[in-house]
């Protein structure tokens, strides 16, 4: 089977098809933005130094060198818990039009309904694989809001063949990780139960 | 030695192996993941511990970071109360944590609270974070240093069980931390369980026991029993690499605990993710050292 790969600016019909579980590659521009990017935006409302359109942003806090001729080297990026910038994902998307959202783990309702709405989708790169996407950037050609320091600045990432992102919230609002853990939790109770009987240790 | 000499000499050696433990997985952790990976049977979840396994090649060849949160430093230290350095070891620990900072390099993670700016040392008020115990008659110093994400740190809880809960309900505490929020920290994860009086204590315990190997077991028959009942039921759910699902969801389940109040049972769960980036060292009086962790280690 032949890699699926994305390019930035990201249309809508390049994302309709796709549903939880497909593994996807993205080839373009990804720019890193995370807890504070987020709070600015939605909360203190200031604008973003970035035009998100059709674009990416990868939930992640990277290791960067900056180089002897002011250069900045990706050294290590990998994704972070989406789940901590689920509280302001939905209007993020709303207001940027961002269509590409990766990151670690689930997201939630605010984030199904924003992608739904908007034809975006959340994907997961595999978490703590940070020198795999490393060498899957091409160029940091930007970093905006360098106040923030290295975890929170925007980078600007060239990437190439980013992956593998494993599509967890598609355009129809689908949740591949809530659904996983709905599955968790219904196994969870009988699994207990046998452990409950052999456990009375107080006597 | 001179004492200055011996202080440059162990600062570069802790400097260097906290660089190292953030770029190769122990030993232990890497024989679990190699074993986890070949009895999988998912295909989604095979390819992402093929990601898993690139990716600390990837580290290894290219000298980085292989996970780009490279924690806040933590040093547990089992320090013999003759130990030559011992007054000075605390501020031995905050250089090394600078200095590999710079070199390796890590990500600058210590943000002074309320403050709220990051400090770009990783050094800041009680930071590293320093756990001691101390053994008697001994001139050694055992150091653990652990480099734990803010992912696998997300899922930490402690609470305070009455005795009527029982085991039972430590076992069921476990289970609601694993199951709600164990998914986001990067399983196949270390599950760390401290069973003691309080919150502090039970928290405490519980971070020590992911200081513990890979497949080691509690010394008392029914902690360990416990262990395995609590390792097999959270691989029975199938929370897989990721929370993608698969054949197991840990990569084991460590208990550590203590003597405690007969009306209270304090309990904490820690998690260690599967890049558990953790390593023991001893130093020796003369400032010789021996890594514990990591076979064939070179720094």
């Amino acid at each position: 089977m032949s890699k699926k790969v994305l390019t930035t600016p990201i249309k809508d019909e390049d994302l309709e098809d796709l549903r939880v579980g497909d593994v996807v590659y993205l080839t373009g521009h990804i720019v890193t933005c995370r807890d504070v990017a987020h709070r600015r935006l939605i909360e203190l409302k200031r604008e973003l130094p970035v035009d998100l359109k059709g674009g990416a942003i990868f939930h992640a806090g990277p290791i960067v060198r900056k180089l002897d001729d002011g250069k900045f080297e990706m050294v290590s990026i990998g994704p972070t818990t989406s789940m901590r910038m689920e509280k302001f994902e939905r209007e993020f998307i709303e207001q940027t039009g961002v269509k590409l959202i990766v990151g670690k783990g689930g997201m939630g309702p605010l984030t199904e309904e924003g992608c739904k709405k908007h034809k975006a989708v959340h994907a997961i790169f595999p978490g703590g694989c940070a020198v795999l996407a490393a060498t899957q950037v091409e160029e940091i050609e930007r970093a905006e809001w360098q106040d923030l320091g290295m975890p929170e600045t925007l980078w600007v990432n060239r990437v190439k063949e980013l992956g593998p992102l494993i599509i967890s919230i598609d355009t129809q609002g689908n949740n591949l990780i809530e659904k996983n853990k709905a599955e968790f939790n219904a196994k969870k109770s009988p699994i207990l139960e046998k452990i409950y009987s052999q456990v009375g240790f107080i006597k | 030695m001179e004492k200055q000499t011996a202080v440059q000499s162990l600062t570069e050696t802790m400097a260097k192996f906290t660089a190292y433990i953030g770029k190769h997985l122990p030993t232990d952790v890497e024989k679990k993941l190699a074993e986890l990976r070949a009895r999988e049977t998912k295909p989604l979840a095979k390819a992402i511990y093929l990601s898993m396994a690139e990716n600390q090649d990837a580290a290894n060849r290219l000298d980085r970071p292989s996970c780009q949160d490279t924690g806040v430093i933590q040093y547990f230290v089992t320090a013999g109360a003759k130990f030559p350095l011992l007054g000075e070891l605390g501020d031995i620990l905050a250089e090394a944590t600078r200095e590999a900072t710079e070199k390796a390099p890590l990500r600058h993670n210590a943000v002074e609270t309320f403050v709220e700016k990051n400090t770009g040392t990783n050094t800041g008020t009680k930071i590293p974070w320093l756990d001691w115990e101390i053994v008697p008659d001994d001139d050694s110093v055992t150091i653990d240093v652990y480099m734990a994400g803010g992912g696998c740190t997300l899922p930490g809880s402690a609470t305070v069980l009455m005795p009527g809960q029982g085991y039972e309900g430590v076992a069921e505490f476990v289970f609601n931390v694993i199951s709600s929020r164990g998914v986001n920290a990067c399983p196949p994860l270390l599950v760390g369980v401290g069973v003691s009086t309080a919150v502090e204590t039970a928290a405490r315990l519980s971070k020590k026991a992911l200081m513990r190997p890979v497949g080691s077991h509690n010394a008392d028959p029914n902690a360990a029993k416990m262990e395995k009942l609590l390792e097999d039921g959270l691989n029975e759910m199938g929370i897989g690499p990721q929370g993608l699902t698969g054949t197991d969801s840990v990569m084991g389940v460590n208990i550590e605990s203590s003597a405690r109040h007969p009306s209270t049972i304090g309990v904490a769960v820690n998690t260690g993710c599967w890049a558990h980036r953790r390593g023991r060292i001893r130093i020796n009086a003369d400032m010789s050292y021996e890594i514990l962790t990591h076979e064939g280690a070179k720094l």
